[in-house]
Parts: structure tokens; sequence; C-alpha cells
């Protein structure tokens, strides 16, 4: 049997930000991978990822693996289709 | 200062005098006198809270929840299919370990439709978390509303509790009541004050996922709590008695004639006062009946049932709830809690059925054959 965590009364969280914490990248099974040939730089991607999951780093736009969970919105949704969603394999 | 009034606006009184800030609410019958009176104590200025029209139950008891998440006293009331449609709000509130305060005008469950007075919305929700309390009398219902205020807000509580009165025959009835003083209430109930409310300048997350791995600590956290809320009553009880000159009980169980019966009514509510008159008539014709009035049914008073029934040969346990496909639960619970007594079980008054003081006589004969039954 595991040891028993300490819990708060309602399950409260007192510190904001804890989700970070939680890495939701392993929920995926349709990686997204920009090409940075086709990419125009546009941030639709950017602006309507559900997880904030992809990063505006310089003048480039780099999806965070930790946390995206493969929804393909942001392929879909790409003006020029520079986002391929990718089979996870080992 | 005594007033003859109706217990639904003997509870509305309780609301106003229990300072409450937010009350969102959605009518239904036999409930729907609390709020009428409620929304003229806004109207007329008496009453500094507001009054949220909601599209529905649902909304009523997730606006309800919402309120006391910012950290206000907050009120709403309902019966029967309205409770019923509330039920999924009912354990997220608990389970936030949230100091609501609601009150159930008991009704039956459709169908056939019936808006009369049974006991089968209380014990329909009776395993979501929540207290219950039965009042019998108008002025218990009011000091009932103040007394689950102060007793949900308790730091070692912290969880939600119904108030139960018998709809019509006690939602409509009219009785002399002693309705406290607004100076002496604030004595009783402090401030409205959650530890951890929505505030923009501390963030905190409410209401999060709890994994396999923690659930049931939570669980475990609620059930510790309503034990310790069995404590609590008595001492609010005590209190009580000191401030407003009367009490009931030792707060979870109220005896009637019990030091020396051999029979002992058990029942829940309004029909208690029927109950009193049986035991009265009864031991005119020498026959030694006694009553439990039960004022809780969560927390489960299982060591003052115990304590008031060490003598009792018979026990007569009068439900207006069944559990179909198996039996009453009241008598369930009350078997479970004293395994080594005679108990019968009378099914009475269910859907508005009149509960006579004939029909105690009858079980009381009943009883002392071992029989049980469902009595009209």
């Amino acid at each position: 049997m595991n040891k028993k965590m300490k819990i708060t009364k309602g399950a409260v969280i007192k510190e904001p930000g804890s989700t970070v914490k939680y890495k939701t990248g392993s929920w995926r099974t349709f990686r997204p991978v920009i090409d940075y040939e086709k990419c125009i730089r546009c941030g639709l991607c950017w602006s309507q990822c559900p997880d904030m999951a992809i990063e505006k780093k310089g003048n480039k736009f780099v999806i965070n693996y930790d946390y995206c969970k493969g929804c393909g919105i942001c392929a879909e949704n790409c003006p020029v289709k520079a986002i391929k969603m990718v089979r996870e394999e080992k | 200062m005594k007033r003859v009034i109706e217990t639904s606006h003997a509870i509305a009184l309780a609301v106003k005098l229990a300072r409450v800030k937010v009350i969102p609410m959605y009518p239904i019958t036999p409930q729907t006198h609390i709020v009428e009176r409620l929304a003229e104590f806004i109207n007329n200025g008496t009453l500094d809270a507001k009054m949220i029209h909601v599209e529905s139950e649902h909304s009523a008891i997730s606006a309800l929840q919402g309120a006391l998440l910012s950290n206000v006293r907050a009120f709403t009331a309902t019966s029967s299919q309205g409770l019923a449609l509330m039920f999924e709000i009912l354990q997220i509130i608990s389970g936030m370990r949230l100091p609501a305060v609601m009150v159930i005008a008991n009704r039956a469950l459709s169908a056939p439709i019936n808006i009369w007075n049974d006991h089968s919305d209380a014990f329909a929700v009776r395993d979501q978390g929540w207290m219950q309390i039965f009042a019998e009398t108008a002025e218990e219902a009011l000091d009932s509303v103040l007394m689950a205020y102060k007793l949900a807000e308790s730091k070692e509580v912290q969880i939600p509790i119904m108030v139960n009165i018998d709809g019509y025959s006690l939602s409509h009835v009219y009785e002399p009541v002693d309705i406290p003083s607004q100076t002496l209430v604030d004595s009783f109930l402090p401030k409205f004050k959650l530890e951890d409310y929505l505030d923009i300048n501390n963030p905190k997350t409410f209401g999060p996922i709890g994994f396999p791995d923690s659930y049931m600590y939570f669980k475990e956290a609620q059930h510790k709590a309503m034990k310790n809320a069995e404590k609590r009553i008595k001492e609010i009880n005590r209190e009580f008695k000191k401030k407003f000159k009367r009490s009931y009980g030792n707060g979870l169980v109220e005896e009637y004639k019990i030091e020396d019966a051999e029979t002992v009514f058990v029942c829940l509510g309004s029909i208690c006062g029927t109950a009193r008159e049986a035991v009265d008539q009864l031991r005119v014709k020498g026959k030694k009946a006694g009553l439990l009035k039960l004022r809780y049914i969560r927390p489960w008073p299982s060591k003052s049932i115990r304590k008031a029934l060490n003598k009792a040969e018979k026990i007569a346990v009068f439900d207006r709830a069944f559990s179909f496909g198996s039996e009453a639960p009241l008598y369930t619970e009350l078997k479970a809690t004293l395994q080594d007594k005679q108990i019968n079980s009378y099914v009475v008054g269910l859907g508005g059925r009149d509960v006579t003081i004939e029909h105690f006589k009858k079980a009381y004969r009943m009883c002392s054959k071992n029989k049980n039954g469902w009595l009209y």
C-alpha cells in the first residue's frame, strides 16, 4: 500500500499554476511537426492551441511536447499546411 | 417576540436573521412560500441580499455553490423533483466542503405526480455527504436554520446541511413562534468567513481532479467531518439553550416518556407531535409507550440511539420512504444500530397520506405480536 499523502480540506490547491507540474505529453497519439520552410509565422497555431503548448521563441513558433496532447487543431487550421500530424512510434 | 406565523415564513425570517447575502431560487411546491417571503424582504429593503432568478434547480444549487465560494452566506430551498434535479451538484458541494444550508420542504417523488408530503426526496439523497436534520414544529424549523448555519460553518465540520420540513403538514402550518432579536442572533452566529475562497488577489484552485492515489482520502475526510458534527451538534444545542432559552433533546435525538417505556416509537419530523399524543393516550390505558424523535439522520446518531433505547423491549419505527425491493430505510439503519432488539417496521404517510393517532395505536398492537406492515 502507498503511504498516505497530505490533503487539503475540499481539495483546494492553494498555490496557483500547479498544472504545469502535470505533463500531459504522454496522452498524444499524433505529434504535430512544423515544417519551418513552409511556415509563414502567422501565429494562428500559437493563438488557437487549447493547451498553450505552442510557444513563441524569437521569430519562430515552437511546440512544447511536454504538454501537447496531439489534438491536431494547429495542423487543421494552418493556412499553408505547414504542420503534419505524425503517429507517435518507438 | 411571539407571533403566530406560517413555518415557511418562520424559515424566511431565520434566513434574514442569519444575514444571508445570496439567494438563488427556483420555485417549486410546497417550498414556494419561503422564497416568496424572502423576495418581499428584499423588495421592502429589510433584507440586504441578492436574489438570483435561475432557470432550474440545477442552476439554483450551482449558483449557491458559486456564492459560497465567493465567501458569503447563501441560501436556497427546494422539494421533491427539484431536489432530484440538483442531485449532480450535491456531492460536488459536500466534496468541496462548502457550508451550504438548504431547506427541503419534503414532498413525494413522481410518478404518479404527487405534491404532498413524505420523505422519499430526503432519503433519495441521503448519501451525498450532506447533514440532514428534520424539524417537527415551526419554532424548531426557525431554530434549526440558525443552528444549521453555525454547524455547517464550524471549522471541524464544514459540510453542507439540509433542513427538512414536512411539506404542507409543517411548511404551510401556522403556529406560535418565538422570533429572536437580531442582536441575539448576531451574538450566536459569527460572521461568515471561509478559509479558502475565490479572490483575484490570492488565486487558488477549487474543484480539481482527484486521481485514484488521493480520492479516497477526501472521502474519508468527509466522513470524519460528519462524525465531528455529532459532538458539535450537542455543543450548539447547549449554546442555543443558554442564549435562546430552548433546546431540542441532546441535539441529535429527543426523548419523550422513554424512561420506563416498554414499546418505543421512533420517527422523524412533524408526525412526532401525533406520536406524543398517541403515547399519552396509550399510557392512560396503562400501556407503557414512549417516543424517540430523531432530529438527524446524517450524521446517524448511533450512540444517542443506543443510549436512549437501551431499556426498550420493543421498538416500532415509522418510515415515510421506502427502498423498493428491500425495506424501509430508517428500519434498516435502526436494525444495524440495535442488533439485539426487537424492531418492527411501519411504512406510513407516503404521498401525503394522513398519519393519525390510530396508526400509532395499531402499530403498538402489531408490535406486540412482532408484526411489520404498511399502514394506510
